[in-house]
C-alpha cells in the first residue's frame, strides 16, 4: 500500500478519515451550484415554487451562519434569530426612509442587514463569548427572551405585534430593475447567497477559521499556543452575526414586513434544528438541512395539518440515529464510493429501504388516520389519503393500514442484518485492492 | 545587551506559594533556570510538580510569589500572553487538537508566531511559508507518513511526539515538558529523549519526569521538589550525592540505577 491508502486504512470513523483530507478549494461545486440556481426557475417557473425557492434561500444563508457558530465555533446558541431579525428590522426601516432609500440600490441593502447583525454581536459577543458551553447557551437564551420581549414594547423600532412593512420598490432601480416580480427578488437572493456562501466558505480556511475548530476542540490547548479563545469565539461570533443580518435581511427585502416571530426563541430553535438535522461536522450539512426543512414546512404542510409532528420525528430520529445528519449520512458512504465497492450495497440497499419507506408512510397513515378520527368535525367520515378515499370510522381501512405496516416492518427487520454484512464488506479495505 | 542582561535567567521563581483552600501544595519555591539549561523538576508522587508548573504557564494564578520570564514578570497574564512572550509547554495528558489532523495541528500551533493573528483575509493553504514550516515540523518529530490522518486515531507515542511538536512549533525558546515519557514503553521513551534532545537544541527546557533514565541522560540540572518544597538544585551528580535528596526520595530509584 502507498501512503494515499493509509488514510483511508482506519474504519473506525470514515467522517473524520474523509475530512482530515486535503483542503484544497476546487471551484467545481461552486460553478455547478451557480448553474442550478440560474436553471431551477426556468423548470419551476410558477410562483409558489419560487416563493419556496426564496424561503429556501434565506434558510440556508441563516443556517450557514448558524453553524459558523455551533459546528465550526462549538458554540450553541439559543436566540440566533435575534441577529437575523435585527438585521431584517433595520432594512425595514432603511427601506421606510424613503429619501435615503431612493438612492440605495436594493442589492446592496443587506450590506446593512449584515453590519446591524453584526453590530448586535459585538455588543453581546463581548460579554456571552468569554466560555463556551452551558454558560454561552444561557446567555444566548436570556438575550434572546429579551430582544424578543422588548419587541413588543419598543414599538418604535419592532412596530409591535402587528411588525413593520415596507415597500422594496421605493429603491434605486437596479440596471432598469425595480424589483416588483417576483423573479427578479429570486435572482437577487440567489445572488446573495452565492456570495455568502462563499463567503462563509472561505472564512472557514482562514487562520482565525481554523482557530476557531481548534478552540472548538481544545480551547485550553489553543490557548498555549498564543490564541485566546475568547477572542477566537469573538470573531466567529460576529461573523455570524453579519451573516444572519444578511439572512434577515434578504427576509425583509422577499416579504417586505417583519414581526416579532422573526426574532423570537421559535425561530431560534427552528435554525438549531435546521442546522442540526443538515449535519454539523461538514460545511455544507445546513444547506441540505435547510432545503429539507424548508420543503417539510412547505410542500408537506399543504399535504398534512401533521407537518410539525413529522418535522418534529425527524429531527428526533436524527439527533439520535443519526447525529451526523444527513450530510454525515452522504459522507459516510464516501469511502465505499472511492473503493469502488458502493455496488455491493445497492441491492441490500433497496431491499431495506423500500419496505422501510412502507413502514414508514403506513405508519404516518395510522398517524393521519388517528387525527383524523379523533379530529374531523362529526358527520365527516370520509378521508383520503394516498389518493384513496375512505370511511375512517369503518374497521376495514385500519385493517389494511395496520396488516402493510406490520408486513414492511417485518420485511424491514429480516433484511437489516443483510445490509449490515454488505456495509461492512464495502467499508473493508483491509483485503486486498481489486 | 550587556553581560548582566545576558545573565538574567531564562525563569526565575520567587518565592512562589500556592493553596487550593487550607492545601499548601506550592510552599515557597526559588529556582533559576538559565538561557539554554536543561533542566528537570523531579519528586515523588504529590510534590507539586504538575502544580509548579500549571502557575508557571499561567494557568493557575499563584497564591504569593513571583514568576519572572526573561526578567519580566508574568503575574496576572493569560496563558496565551506567556505564550506569545516565548514560553510553552506540553501536558502530562496528552493534549491536542483529536479530530484535526496531524498537519493541521502543527499549523494552527504555528499561525500566530507566523504573524497571522486574528487575520480573515488570508487562506491558510495559499500561505506556502505556513505549510512548508509544517512540514518541516512533521520531518523532525517522524510524522510525516501520518500528515492527513486525525490526530486521534495515532498510537499513544504518536500522540506524544505530535505534542512535542506543537509545543516547539511556535519557536518558543522556553520549552516546558510534563512528564514526556510517561505511559511509554522502553523503546518509545529512548525515541521520544532522542526526540527532545534534538528539537529543543539551543532552547530552554524544563521538565517533570519521574523515569530517572530520562532525567540523568537529559538534564543538565535537576531540581528536588517534595512536598512544594525544592530541597535540592543542582547538577545531576551533585543531586544524586545530596543525601537528603537520598533520604527523601532518590535513594529506592538510584539503588535500582547500580
Amino acid at each position: 500500500m502507498n501512503e494515499q491508502d493509509q488514510i483511508t486504512t482506519d474504519p473506525t470513523k470514515p467522517a473524520q478519515r474523509m475530512r482530515a483530507g486535503s483542503m484544497t478549494i476546487s471551484a467545481t461545486p461552486w460553478i455547478v451550484a451557480a448553474l442550478v440556481l440560474i436553471v431551477l426557475p426556468m423548470i419551476f417557473t410558477n410562483n409558489s415554487a419560487i416563493t419556496i425557492m426564496n424561503q429556501m434561500a434565506i434558510t440556508i444563508v441563516f443556517a450557514l451562519a448558524y453553524n459558523m457558530l455551533l459546528g465550526q465555533g462549538g458554540m450553541l446558541s439559543f436566540g440566533h434569530a435575534v441577529y437575523s431579525g435585527i438585521g431584517g428590522f433595520a432594512c425595514m426601516h432603511i427601506m421606510n426612509a424613503t429619501e435615503f432609500f431612493a438612492v440605495l440600490p436594493l442589492p446592496l441593502l443587506p450590506i446593512f442587514g449584515g453590519l446591524f447583525g453584526m453590530g448586535l454581536a459585538m455588543i453581546v459577543g463581548s460579554f456571552s463569548t468569554r466560555s463556551a458551553g452551558t454558560v454561552f447557551a444561557m446567555i444566548s437564551l436570556g438575550v434572546g427572551e429579551l430582544i424578543a420581549a422588548s419587541s413588543i414594547i419598543i414599538v418604535a423600532f419592532f412596530g409591535g405585534e402587528e411588525g413593520i412593512s415596507g415597500d422594496r420598490t421605493y429603491s434605486l432601480p437596479f440596471f432598469g430593475i425595480e424589483f416588483l416580480k417576483q423573479i427578479e427578488v429570486y435572482y437577487l437572493i440567489s445572488a446573495w447567497l452565492m456570495i455568502s456562501t462563499l463567503l462563509m466558505y472561505l472564512f472557514s480556511r482562514t487562520p482565525i477559521g481554523r482557530m476557531a475548530n481548534a478552540v472548538r476542540d481544545n480551547p485550553e490547548r489553543a490557548e498555549f499556543l498564543g490564541y485566546s479563545a475568547r477572542w477566537v469565539r469573538f470573531y466567529s461570533f460576529i461573523f455570524s452575526g453579519f451573516f444572519a443580518g444578511i439572512a434577515g435581511a434578504l427576509f425583509a427585502i422577499n416579504y417586505e414586513i417583519l414581526t416579532e416571530e422573526n426574532l423570537n426563541t421559535t425561530s431560534s430553535g427552528v435554525i438549531l434544528l435546521v442546522t442540526f438535522l443538515g449535519g454539523v461536522g461538514f460545511f455544507f450539512g445546513p444547506i441540505l438541512g435547510a432545503i429539507v426543512f424548508t420543503l417539510v414546512q412547505t410542500v408537506l404542510s399543504l399535504q398534512t395539518d401533521l407537518w410539525a409532528f413529522y418535522a418534529g420525528v425527524l429531527f428526533v430520529s436524527t439527533v439520535m440515529f443519526f447525529p451526523g445528519g444527513l450530510a454525515g449520512l452522504i459522507m459516510m458512504h464516501v469511502p465505499a464510493f472511492k473503493f469502488g465497492k458502493a455496488r455491493h450495497l445497492v441491492l441490500p440497499y433497496i431491499r431495506t429501504l423500500l419496505p422501510g419507506l412502507i413502514t414508514i408512510l403506513g405508519l404516518s397513515a395510522l398517524v393521519e388516520m388517528i387525527f383524523h378520527f379523533r379530529h374531523a368535525a362529526t358527520g365527516e367520515d370520509e378521508m383520503t389519503l394516498f389518493w384513496t378515499t375512505f370511511d375512517s370510522h369503518a374497521v376495514f381501512p385500519w385493517i389494511i393500514a395496520i396488516v402493510v405496516t406490520a408486513a414492511a416492518f417485518w420485511i424491514t427487520r429480516r433484511n437489516v442484518p443483510g445490509l449490515v454484512e454488505a456495509w461492512h464488506k464495502a467499508n473493508n479495505f483491509s483485503g486486498g485492492r481489486t | 545587551m550587556n553581560s548582566s542582561a545576558n545573565s538574567t535567567p531564562a525563569l526565575a521563581i520567587e518565592n512562589l506559594h500556592k493553596s487550593f483552600g487550607k492545601a499548601k501544595i506550592i510552599r515557597g519555591v526559588n529556582l533559576k533556570i538559565g538561557k539554554g539549561e536543561r533542566h528537570a523538576v523531579i519528586g515523588p508522587n504529590g510534590a507539586g510538580k504538575s502544580t509548579l508548573f500549571n502557575l508557571i504557564t499561567g494557568r493557575f494564578p499563584p497564591t504569593s510569589g513571583k514568576v519572572r520570564l526573561h526578567g519580566r514578570d508574568l503575574a496576572g497574564l493569560a496563558p496565551f500572553q506567556i505564550n506569545r512572550m516565548g514560553l510553552s509547554r506540553s501536558f502530562q495528558i496528552t493534549n491536542i487538537f483529536p479530530k484535526m489532523s496531524v498537519f493541521e495541528n502543527v499549523r494552527c500551533s504555528l499561525l500566530w508566531s507566523k504573524g497571522y493573528r486574528y487575520s480573515f483575509w488570508n487562506m491558510v493553504s495559499r500561505s506556502q511559508d505556513l505549510t512548508d514550516a509544517a512540514d518541516s515540523i512533521l520531518e523532525q518529530i517522524n510524522l510525516t507518513a501520518r500528515r492527513d490522518l486525525p490526530a486521534g486515531v495515532l498510537s499513544y507515542a504518536e500522540q506524544r511526539a505530535l505534542e512535542i511538536g506543537i509545543t516547539i512549533a511556535g519557536g518558543a525558546n522556553v520549552i516546558m515538558l510534563d512528564e514526556p515519557t510517561a505511559g511509554m514503553s522502553h523503546s518509545e521513551t529512548d525515541y521520544i529523549v532522542e526526540l527532545i534532545r534534538t528539537v529543543t537544541e539551543d532552547k530552554t527546557l524544563v521538565m517533570v519526569e519521574h523515569d530517572m533514565g530520562v532525567v540523568f541522560g537529559l538534564a543538565d540540572y535537576i531540581s528536588v521538589l517534595v512536598y512544594g518544597e525544592i530541597i535540592a538544585t543542582g547538577r545531576p551528580e551533585e543531586v544524586r550525592a545530596n543525601p537528603k535528596v537520598q533520604e527523601a526520595y532518590l535513594g529506592a530509584a538510584l539503588e535500582a540505577e547500580h
